[in-house]
């Protein structure tokens, strides 16, 4: 079980974050929505370990996989580095494969810089679905993307989930994303920002 | 491919008629000068440059410089390079360090030197001791400014994902800090060998530094330049078949 428990969190003299409270349960999928600068990233962070700086308390699982609205790969390594470095137990059929199911199969040996930008965000994609997570992190991972690309990654993304079922929690600023891909929605409103559930 | 080819060609060109042209000029400074005993002429350095040769000097020499060189260097990145890499990361090492840092760096290195030989005595730690501290400074700012340049969302990745500390080193930290160990390196050799050279000059018995120090009080100003332009030749070797392949290499990514 996932467990947010963050009390409050504080940049500086400003408070950015009040209680929130949420679970997500194995399998489950939380969007997590809201206008921009509320705080939606910041609560993501704490989540994923990145920030400790907040009161409160955080259950996450070892596992842990990330898909952010940069690529965010390593530009100095070839694609298929790019899975088997984050992901050493992979190996390398595991890592073809991988590359396959996003659709990137015959670009092992290019680096990330040669792709266009859906191919990259494609790779970013198959790297947190390689083995599978026992929680997943998105944020805004379709953003920014014209809308025929943003909804072959959607669908695509879709049939990720659909096959290996990771807790995940999904920030967007897109209602209609986040209805589509969870299975329940959080709302994030307000200064200090709290939660309010709509779904 | 062709053209990078012919442009290559065409680089090497530049490089070596540039260097003809410096020893052209310097042709013309000794037939101005005329005076061999001030400034000989390239040609008038063949006969002493043979005799070093044949009778083994030289090469000794040469090669004791080299080592010293080589210790200074490897041990000067390698402190360097751990020093600059925390005092970027870290805020507060960095405001720790920092002083000292700008105390070492304005430092002469005359001083390092005469203490590290007063201190420990004129021996060839030493020397190598004094060459490095004189370096470190120099590569820890140059690599602090790549670790603050550093891509923080590349970091949270490797957080979230559990990359472990040795492969996080290996393939995300130095490929970001390679065009700064690269500046570091070519402006380090080529500091250190002067150093290591005023080291020599003081207060070892081998090496360029030595044998320079003995011809300067001979007034033999060809012996002086037959053994700083081998020495210069032995770093435009390293410079050529050591230091560029390798900037090449690390930097395959960008052309590609």
């Amino acid at each position: 079980m996932i467990r947010v428990r963050i009390e409050a969190k504080h940049f500086g003299e400003a408070q950015v974050l009040g209680r929130v409270h949420f679970d997500i349960a194995p399998g489950e999928c939380v969007a997590l929505v809201g206008p921009s600068g509320i705080g939606k990233s910041t609560i993501l962070r704490i989540l994923a370990g990145t920030d400790e700086d907040f009161t409160g308390h955080v259950d996450r699982p070892e596992r842990m996989a990330v898909v952010f609205q940069e690529p965010t790969l390593l530009p100095w390594r070839n694609v298929i580095q790019n899975l088997t470095l984050v992901h050493p137990d992979l190996g390398t059929e595991g890592a073809r494969a991988a590359l396959d199911r996003v659709g990137l199969a015959g670009k092992e040996t290019l680096f990330p810089g040669q792709l266009s930008l859906g191919q990259q965000r494609r790779l970013a994609l198959a790297r947190g679905f390689a083995t599978p997570p026992d929680l997943l992190i998105m944020d805004e991972p379709f953003a920014s993307l014209d809308a025929e690309t943003a909804e072959r990654m959607l669908a695509l993304t879709e049939s990720l989930m659909a096959t290996t079922r990771p807790a995940t929690l999904f920030v967007t600023h897109d209602r209609a994303e986040a209805e589509r891909l969870a299975d329940r929605i959080l709302r994030l409103d307000g200064a200090p920002a709290t939660l309010a559930e709509i779904t | 491919m062709r053209i990078s080819t012919e442009r290559a060609t065409s680089h090497r060109t530049v490089t070596i008629l540039s260097i003809l042209l410096l020893g052209l000029l310097w042709v013309v400074a000794a037939g101005l000068t005329a005076d061999p005993q001030v400034l000989p002429s390239p040609f008038a350095l063949a006969a002493p440059f043979r005799q070093e040769l044949a009778n083994g000097e030289l090469l000794y020499h040469l090669g004791q410089t080299v080592v010293r060189v080589l210790w200074a260097f490897a041990l000067a990145m390698g402190l360097g390079i751990a020093l600059g890499l925390v005092m970027g990361r870290s805020e507060a090492v960095n405001r720790w360090l920092d002083p000292w840092l700008v105390i070492f760096l304005n430092l002469p290195a005359l001083v390092l030197i005469v203490l590290c030989y007063l201190w420990i005595g004129l021996t060839e730690t030493a020397a190598i001791v004094a060459v490095t501290l004189n370096k470190i400074p120099n590569v820890t700012t140059v690599i602090r400014e790549g670790a603050r340049a550093m891509d923080p969302q590349l970091d949270a990745m490797a957080r979230i994902y559990r990359i472990g500390w040795r492969r996080r080193m290996a393939h995300i930290v130095l490929p970001q800090l390679a065009p700064f160990i690269t500046a570091a390196a070519r402006s380090g050799i080529a500091v250190i060998w002067k150093i290591v050279l005023v080291v020599e000059f003081l207060g070892r018995s081998s090496g360029i530094g030595f044998q320079i120090h003995l011809y300067f009080q001979l007034f033999d100003v060809a012996m002086v330049l037959v053994y700083a332009l081998s020495f210069i030749c032995v770093m435009l070797l390293v410079e050529w078949l050591v230091l560029q392949p390798w900037e090449r290499r690390v930097r395959r990514w960008r052309q590609a």
